[in-house]
């Protein structure tokens, strides 16, 4: 969309960390173009069966909410509170050390208190202090308690989808708050009542119809990987198999439908078939559970186990013995965290063991399901594939760990081994945005739009920065990542704060060192690029 | 839903300025979107994109891939970057009268 948008010397010259001169406690917000996402389409909302589908935007003053709003948030609190003690917790332990306050990528980018991690959760806290302990009725606002009203719902929204729940701030919580799970719950709330964004509706109501985010139907799906194959065997002179749905296979994968629609993804894509040939593996793709990423994990809890389970009901469905998951971001959150009581146990699966090294992965005993990047270190360890490093000499590389492998999955040095051995340039951003404490995309969680540029660029600032740094003092010129997410949304991310680096996955760096059995003479990266002399 | 006009037509779009009603695209309905994306004139090359899009999009109800459509019509990223410079996905889409994708993209 063709608008003005502020020019990052505006945008950094306006952030000012300074308290607001209004009361914490007053909720309202202005809702202006490029710091919010439009609602969720009606269409979708009313498929995915869920409450009061209908034509609203938040820039509206009437959210034609339900006439017992307030009955309906308060209950679902009070419900969410026994349901969850780690809720409950939350709500009480926290004591405002402000540990977390300046480490949120949307509040260093914003300058906006609401974005320390310990006031957004606050907004909600406020709100239990009212009606739900017995510190609002001695102390009454002295204890930091209000009234829920539609100016606090509308704030909610504001703040709630300003978060992409990467939980780097929980990182730093000496209690171990985790934020994500906060405003997992609050977006969960004001679901209820029929308030939620169409990157988050949209992507889920396509997974429940098609299989994948995306909406890409099976034949679709089939198109693209047929592409992928012919592509891959003009650049290597090898036909690779892809198989699809096919019963009895060894191993199922799943991987973000991005992967087999988007670039910079697609370039991933066919370095997974590469290597997945070179290595002789029984495996099949599936057109039921052809998404990795659980758009649910974003907004409700009951959606998120009803898509994650398509992923046990294929693997049994197929009769695989084990599932290997690619490069995707939030998905190793709700596998790691979430799917062995959401939809577990998968009990009639075998306990992961490398075909090739034999290596058994006991760390994925209860869940049967391997990162691509524990899989590829593991070969390149037992020194099972062959690598020419240089074919990346092009390019100077820095790695940015994905939030949730990072510090969902504890995905850290898997990656770096791989980078390491496919190339001769690389070089670590700094200790502080990288690793567990490494900065979010800013566009995560369902934030990734065009109508919310402006808080995008905003809340990627910190990580712009340090790639930046590296540029500068390095001259790296490619930022590899392994989610779906940061595939989209660095791009215009580095164009915006920095230039001149490329973004790309860390199987598409193992696919251009890759020798191949029997290849013609490489002259070109998967991208099609000359290797360097 | 805003109705976006342009000289006689009214045409129903979204927040983004795709159409609702792929079904009742045409030229016109084209030249009139493309004055949204920064397409001062519709070119040969802009309707290569478009048709090619348009022609994927009946038999497989979606976009296809960034790279397979940069492959098929011979332009680069890049190219397309200039053609509609919010991209394939957002700006030649929106042109071609396909609906807008979301997720990871």
């Amino acid at each position: 969309m063709s608008e003005s948008k502020l020019k990052p010397e505006e945008l950094a010259g306006n952030i000012k960390y300074e308290p607001k001169e209004k009361d914490w406690l007053d909720p309202s917000v202005e809702f202006k173009h490029g710091v919010f996402n439009y609602s969720g389409i009606p269409k979708n909302v009313e498929y995915l069966q869920q409450p009061n589908p209908r034509k609203w935007q938040p820039t509206d003053k009437d959210w034609q909410l339900p006439e017992n709003w307030k009955q309906i948030i308060l209950e679902g609190l009070r419900d969410r509170l026994h349901r969850f003690r780690s809720l409950q917790i939350f709500m009480d332990i926290c004591v405002r050390c402000g540990a977390c306050a300046d480490k949120c990528h949307f509040f260093l980018g914003s300058g906006d208190p609401k974005n320390m991690p310990v006031l957004r959760a606050e907004l909600l806290r406020s709100v239990y202090r009212n009606d739900f302990t017995l510190a609002s009725k001695l102390f009454g606002k002295f204890s930091g308690s209000r009234e829920l009203t539609v100016d606090v719902i509308k704030e909610w929204f504001y703040y709630f989808f300003q978060c992409t729940q990467c939980r780097r701030c929980s990182v730093f919580c000496p209690y171990g708050i985790d934020t994500a799970e906060i405003t997992l719950l609050v977006r969960e709330l004001l679901n209820l009542i029929g308030i939620n964004i169409d990157w988050i509706i949209t992507p889920v109501a396509n997974s429940f119809r098609t299989g994948n985010h995306l909406g890409i139907q099976p034949h679709g799906f089939k198109d693209s990987i047929d592409f992928a194959v012919d592509e891959l065997e003009q650049i290597t002179g090898i036909k690779v198999d892809a198989p699809i749905n096919k019963k009895g296979a060894e191993i199922l994968f799943i991987t973000p439908s991005a992967d087999y629609f988007g670039t910079p993804h697609y370039y991933t894509l066919l370095g997974y078939l590469a290597l997945f040939h070179e290595i002789g593996l029984d495996y099949t793709w599936s057109s039921y559970a052809s998404e990795g990423g659980n758009f649910g994990s974003f907004i409700s809890h009951d959606l998120m186990k009803s898509l994650n389970a398509k992923i046990y009901a294929e693997a049994k469905r197929l009769g695989v013995k084990w599932i290997l998951g690619g490069e995707c971001g939030h998905m190793w959150r709700v596998i790691h965290q979430y799917m062995d009581t959401l939809n577990g146990p998968a009990d009639f699966l075998e306990v992961p063991v490398s075909p090739v090294t034999g290596t058994r992965f006991e760390n994925t005993r209860s869940t049967k399901m391997v990162h691509i990047c524990e899989f590829t270190a593991d070969l390149i360890k037992n020194n099972k594939i062959k690598l020419d490093k240089s074919r990346n000499d092009h390019r100077k590389i820095t790695f940015h760990d994905s939030c949730n492998p990072a510090r969902a999955l504890g995905l850290i040095e898997e990656p770096r081994y791989i980078i390491k051995n496919v190339c001769n340039n690389f070089f670590e951003m700094p200790e502080n945005t990288i690793k567990e404490q490494t900065f979010c995309c800013g566009s995560g969680s369902g934030l990734g739009t065009d109508e919310n540029f402006e808080m995008r660029m905003r809340g990627g600032l910190p990580r712009a920065n340090a790639v930046k740094f590296v540029k500068e003092k390095h001259g790296v010129n490619f930022l590899g990542c392994i989610c779906a997410i940061d595939k989209a949304t660095l791009p215009p991310l580095i164009d915006y704060w920095v230039g001149g680096v490329d973004v790309g996955g860390v199987h598409e760096l193992v696919g251009n060192a890759l020798i191949m059995n029997g290849e013609k003479e490489r002259t070109t990266d998967l991208r099609g690029e000359p290797f360097s002399e | 839903m805003p109705i976006f006009e342009y000289k006689e037509l009214k045409i129903e779009v979204d927040e983004d300025g795709f159409i609702q009603k792929p079904e009742e695209w045409n030229e016109d309905i084209a030249k009139a979107l493309a004055t949204t994306e920064d397409v001062a004139e519709m070119s040969e090359a802009h309707w290569k994109i478009v048709y090619y899009l348009r022609d994927y999009y009946k038999k497989f109800g979606i976009a296809p891939m960034i790279r397979k459509l940069c492959k098929e019509t011979g332009f680069s990223l890049k190219d397309i970057y200039e053609l509609y410079p919010s991209g394939p996905a957002k700006g030649a889409c929106k042109v071609a009268g396909l609906t807008k994708p979301t997720g990871c993209v």
